[in-house]
């Protein structure tokens, strides 16, 4: 196989030096822009104004106690969940909705949908497709969205579950493999659509703790490839190492952020110490 | 599965080789069963008032078989339209707008609500009803005309009839398989970029078959014998033949046999078919064995284990 229809991890220019150091000729400053985004379910407010910036390649892993909002955030940025105020862009757009002058209107159901192409999203329980095998699984948005053609879309799907350290399994049915193998085909399976952004939402919170770090080693090598990720997760120590900027969330806001080892070891928050130091 | 002795590996322990609880009851139990189960057999097969010469002069014959296949024919254009009346309908019911899903409540409404029998009727004397249907626009031109003598036939009126009921009946069963995918399956092929239709089609669906099939599998089979209820509009289907046969011959009671034979005939191999659909749609899950193959790897366990 040719190098260059090598599946493609990274969206990064192979010749950017540093991933994350700057934003690339022609691509917008930020992947992600929230500008005072908030949420509410009826009369319960989850998202109180979130600002936000994350450039491109960068990685931003996201923490705070459960119910701090961080994973509705995250379901806002693909329009899963729907913003009641505030600005969301991706990639340079707004998401779910068109500007024109200075009002809004909301997106049809499909151009959502081919705005959510570009955005990979793991979820805490996998949720793979369970009457698919995990080829399947990795090649049925390539297939039945993009309308790719089958056998191009299978050479990549084989090669990415390759990478994922899956060759063995592709045959195999998500009720066959452990945790951590079904958390590595989501992977794969949301990097078959060559996303700009990735999303994992507590990709290890239900894994068994030695399944969680085949996990966290996928996501490290797609981080070093470059890809732009924004990780909820309760790993402290991927977010230490990996990440290039840490969020702390509670009640709805952002309490803290900076680069990860400033905010974990010098929390400057009573509420992100508070936090640290029950969960380090 | 043992290994012979010196193949075990040192270190791991003989398998075991209790003996198993002898269940006695069980023994005795069958044998009493089996005493009765002969008697019975035994005294019906020789009761004169059965009337076994009848049963077996009328079995094969012709009119008796064009009516099983009228029965069959029933059976599978009207489970066809419920089917794809249902998924329709449920599809419309969890449609995020409310005159769709109000459409599809009201159709559930009618079509549960009243008996199966008069619908089947009123479908037949629909020419009194309404004597001519027309295509065209409403309050505007028409098109073509039908008249409902020719349009509706006894068969397609029992057609009708049987399969819009069904339809509301398999709209609620196909509703409950949807509602019983785990929500994180749509989430998750709504994050890859996926329609909604595609989301029901390639994922949703395919799934919600694992809850929908053993219901349908019953509906199935309750259709092959509901479909009996179209004698009233004088289509000659399996009851209605063999009800012509003994009104001639007052032969009742051994033409109802030749019907019961036949119907249970027709919902065993049905039931068979059930069991393969539903192991085609649990694939990635458990797996099933059909009786036989159980009964294969039961035998085969035990050769192995006395060899």
């Amino acid at each position: 196989m040719a190098s260059d229809d090598r599946p493609s991890l990274q969206k990064a220019d192979e010749d950017d030096p540093v991933p994350g150091t700057g934003p690339r000729a022609g691509a917008p400053e930020f992947m992600v822009r929230a500008e005072d985004v908030h949420k509410s379910f009826g009369r319960l407010e989850v998202l109180k104004g979130i600002d936000l910036e994350v450039r491109p390649g960068e990685v931003m892993c996201v923490i705070g106690p459960s119910g701090s909002g961080k994973s509705t955030f995250l379901r806002c940025i693909n329009h899963l969940e729907k913003i009641n105020g505030g600005r969301l862009w991706v990639n340079g757009h707004l998401v779910g909705y068109r500007q024109k002058g200075d009002r809004l209107y909301e997106m049809r159901e499909r151009e959502v949908a081919a705005q959510r192409r570009d955005i990979g999203m793991v979820f805490q329980r996998f949720n793979l497709f369970p009457h698919m095998t995990a080829l399947g699984n990795v090649m049925e948005a390539p297939v039945q969205v993009k309308g790719q053609p089958k056998g191009q879309v299978r050479e990549r799907a084989v090669a990415l579950l390759e990478r994922v350290g899956l060759a063995d399994k592709m045959d195999a049915y998500p009720a066959q493999l452990s945790g951590g193998q079904q958390q590595r085909v989501a992977i794969a399976r949301a990097l078959a659509m060559e996303p700009a952004l990735m999303l994992f939402d507590e990709p290890t919170s239900a894994l068994d703790p030695e399944l969680v770090g085949e996990v966290l080693e996928v996501m490290k090598q797609l981080a070093v490839d470059g890809m732009t990720m924004i990780v909820v997760t309760h790993e402290i120590g991927f977010a230490r190492e990996v990440g290039d900027s840490l969020v702390f969330m509670d009640g709805g806001v952002v309490v803290e952020q900076g680069r990860p080892r400033d905010v974990i070891e010098n929390p400057q928050h009573p509420r992100t110490q508070d936090f640290l130091s029950r969960v380090l | 599965m043992t290994l012979p002795e010196e193949n075990v590996p040192r270190g791991r322990p003989a398998e075991i080789k209790a003996v198993p609880v002898r269940h006695y009851g069980r023994w005795v139990a069958a044998v009493l069963i089996l005493y009765i189960a002969i008697w019975a057999v035994y005294s019906v097969a020789n009761n004169e008032r059965f009337g076994w010469d009848t049963i077996n002069a009328w079995f094969w014959d012709g009119t008796i078989l064009d009516g099983i296949v009228m029965t069959l024919e029933l059976t599978v254009i009207a489970m066809l339209m419920g089917v794809v009346g249902g998924i329709v309908l449920a599809v419309m019911r969890l449609s995020p707008n409310p005159l769709i899903s109000g459409v599809a409540w009201a159709y559930v409404w009618v079509f549960r609500g009243t008996p199966v029998l008069v619908q089947i009727i009123l479908w037949f004397y629909v020419k009194a009803l309404i004597p001519t249907f027309s295509l065209g626009i409403p309050f505007g031109p028409t098109f073509v005309h039908f008249n409902a003598n020719d349009l509706i036939t006894a068969f397609v009126a029992g057609c009708l009839g049987l399969g819009l009921n069904e339809a509301a009946y398999m709209s609620e069963i196909v509703r409950a398989g949807i509602l019983s995918v785990d929500p994180g399956q749509g989430e998750a092929a709504t994050a890859l970029g996926m329609s909604r239709a595609k989301i029901m089609r390639r994922v949703v669906l395919p799934q919600a078959m694992r809850v929908i099939i053993p219901p349908t599998g019953n509906e199935t089979i309750s259709m092959l014998k509901t479909s009996s209820l179209v004698s009233v509009i004088a289509l000659a289907d399996l009851l209605y033949s063999v009800q012509i046969v003994y009104n001639r011959t007052y032969q009742t009671i051994p033409m109802l046999l030749v019907a019961s034979i036949w119907y249970l005939v027709m919902t065993s191999i049905l039931t068979v078919g059930q069991f393969y659909l539903e192991r085609y749609f649990g694939r990635g899950t458990a797996q099933r064995q059909t009786m036989l193959e159980r009964f294969v790897a039961n035998l085969r366990v035990r050769s192995g284990r006395r060899a």
